[in-house]
């Protein structure tokens, strides 16, 4: 009987684990270790701007210890989406990080790096060919949107990180890739069943969060065996239960049961999930079924202006009953203010001021059932964005002082209507993006669109 | 008469993607699970009038290994676009657990 065993470190990279649990991992010898690095959770501005999402201190703490274990069992260590959007920046950010653990402790290894960011004429090509294809929902595609993104990746499967391991990688360092390939590559490369290598790769891609009460980010185990898995958390104080994995398929999907990959889609209809033990659980019953083509989904984020944003409360009761005519005149008024400002260069097509009313909406905007109900003080949260960083700076600062002293009409005299935590009351932001695609690609073969560099380090 | 909050182990919104918002309704024990199930308090066509979405773009599922009842739809706003105020879609669940379960 085939038995693949698998460490997941942590849920992502940089977000820590217990040495404890990972060193209990390692002992019970795993094939590969694996850890997911990234997400589109935290927003487009990081595929947008290539910046990472934790600190560079948090990354080498994590890896250090992942490339010492590594060492140890002589096993490969796959890390995904590296530097959080999984670009070629965060590709070539995470590498630095890797070198240096290497050189400071004397560590020699096989090194894959797979860049999963994509050249638009490539993308432009596949529009041209009809094998850019929208899921639901998407936002509109063209030439021009595949021109303007400031980065597209591509969403590897499983084959490109079985290939650089097949290649003798014993470090991979990979670019966007879904959060389950990682943990499935080993496991199908030795043999072990797709069904059971596919779920176990979901139910290990969070680290701990398939567990009953994960007290913070901890590392997890998986035996990936011909008709099942068997999974349990390495912190001894914590454990897995049958609905507790079952309900890991929940997470982050749009659909429990059936989650698509490039290759095929895993489906956890027929998975049993049952005891071990008080801690581990054993799921049977899952398959993969796959594709009759491989689909590559793209992930997009373009330039959305240079914001300035202004945090205000207003506790005045005046005002309060009448905040929504009261802000909707002070930025028609204002718009006269910015005329005489840049002297008729900037228009009103020309800049976005927006509030947002906490208190009352600001969390659910349009869909808040209770948007008729306010508290006796509400936070309000302006954004300015436009085109150029300068722009929106200067508006932030008149604005700030406009709106501080708007008046209503209930008040004789200068008023100050806006308090301010802050000081000076605006913040630049720098360059805000958004998140412009929601397709996938149909490519002759799914390691075309990804590029695989070794280095002997 | 008891609130969907008092009776679940978890009510969570979640982002699945930049485009799509998911919501799991998860209990602890299968008779309270199924008295929900059966109570239709949260139906998808409940679930469309709340969330101003047609039904069609609904997709419902119970989820009987998991004790939970889980729901998608497209992001009232995509995720992080200047509209947008929950980045991660952590915070939209509010609504359903204030609905009374007979």
């Amino acid at each position: 009987m085939t038995e693949i065993r698998v460490l997941s470190a942590t849920g992502m990279l940089g977000s820590g684990f217990m040495e404890s649990s990972f060193e209990r991992g390692v002992s019970l010898k795993p094939h590969v270790i694996g850890c997911d690095a990234g997400s589109t959770d935290a927003g487009p501005a990081f595929l947008g701007a290539g910046t990472p999402y934790f600190s560079n201190e948090a990354t080498k703490r994590d890896l250090r210890l992942m490339l010492k274990a590594r060492d140890k069992l002589d096993v490969p260590l796959i890390i995904g989406s590296c530097g959080f959007a999984g670009g070629d920046a965060g590709v070539d950010w995470t590498r630095d990080i890797v070198l240096e653990i290497a050189r400071e402790n004397g560590y020699k290894f096989r090194l894959a790096l797979i860049r999963s960011e994509q050249d638009k004429g490539y993308l432009k090509q596949r529009y041209r060919e009809g094998r850019i294809l929208p899921l639901k929902p998407a936002p509109p595609i063209s030439e021009e949107i595949i021109d303007r993104s400031a980065h597209i990746v591509g969403v590897m499967g499983h084959e490109p990180i079985t290939a650089a391991v097949e290649g003798g990688a014993q470090v991979v360092l990979a670019g966007r890739a879904t959060d389950t390939s990682l943990f499935a590559a080993v496991p199908l490369m030795r043999g072990a069943g797709a069904g059971p290598a596919w779920h176990a790769a979901k139910t290990l891609e969070c680290g701990a969060a398939a567990t009953v009460q994960r007290k913070r980010p901890d590392s997890i185990f998986a035996w990936v065996r011909d008709d099942h898995f068997d999974v349990e958390p390495l912190d001894m104080d914590n454990r897995c239960t049958p609905q507790s994995v079952a309900s890991h398929t929940l997470y982050e999907n749009a659909d429990p049961f059936l989650i698509t990959e490039p290759g095929g889609t895993i489906d956890s209809y027929g998975a049993r999930y049952e005891a071990l033990n008080d801690r581990a659980v054993r799921v049977y019953g899952s398959a993969f079924r796959t594709a009759d083509r491989v689909t590559i989904k793209l992930e997009g984020a373009e330039f959305a202006g240079y914001q300035s944003v202004i945090i205000a409360g207003v506790r005045e009761p005046f005002i309060i009953r009448q905040l929504d005519s009261w802000l909707a005149a002070m930025q028609a008024k204002f718009a006269e203010r910015v005329k005489e400002l840049f002297d008729g260069r900037v228009g009103p097509g020309d800049y976005t001021i927006r509030v947002r009313v906490y208190g009352r909406d600001g969390v659910m905007g349009k869909l808040e059932p209770r948007a008729n109900e306010i508290g006796h003080e509400v936070g309000l949260l302006f954004t300015i964005t436009s085109a150029h960083e300068a722009t929106s700076g200067a508006i932030a600062k008149s604005f700030s002082h406009f709106a501080l002293h708007f008046p209503i009409p209930e008040w004789r005299g200068l008023i100050s209507g806006l308090a301010f935590p802050l000081a000076p009351a605006e913040l630049d932001k720098g360059p805000v993006y958004r998140f412009n695609l929601n397709h996938i690609v149909v490519p002759d073969d799914p390691l075309e669109m990804f590029r695989t560099e070794y280095l002997e380090v | 008469m008891a609130k969907l909050g008092d009776l679940a182990r978890l009510i969570r919104s979640k982002n699945a993607g930049p485009f799509v918002l998911t919501f799991d309704i998860m209990f602890d024990d299968d008779d309270v699970y199924r008295k929900v199930i059966k109570a239709q308090v949260l139906t998808k066509s409940r679930f469309a009038a709340i969330y101003h979405v047609p039904e069609e773009d609904v997709l419902f599922f119970q989820h009987d290994a998991a004790k939970a009842i889980k729901i998608s739809i497209p992001r009232p706003y995509v995720q992080c676009d200047l509209d947008d105020g929950d980045a991660y879609g952590g915070q939209q669940h509010a609504p359903l657990v204030e609905i009374e379960v007979p």
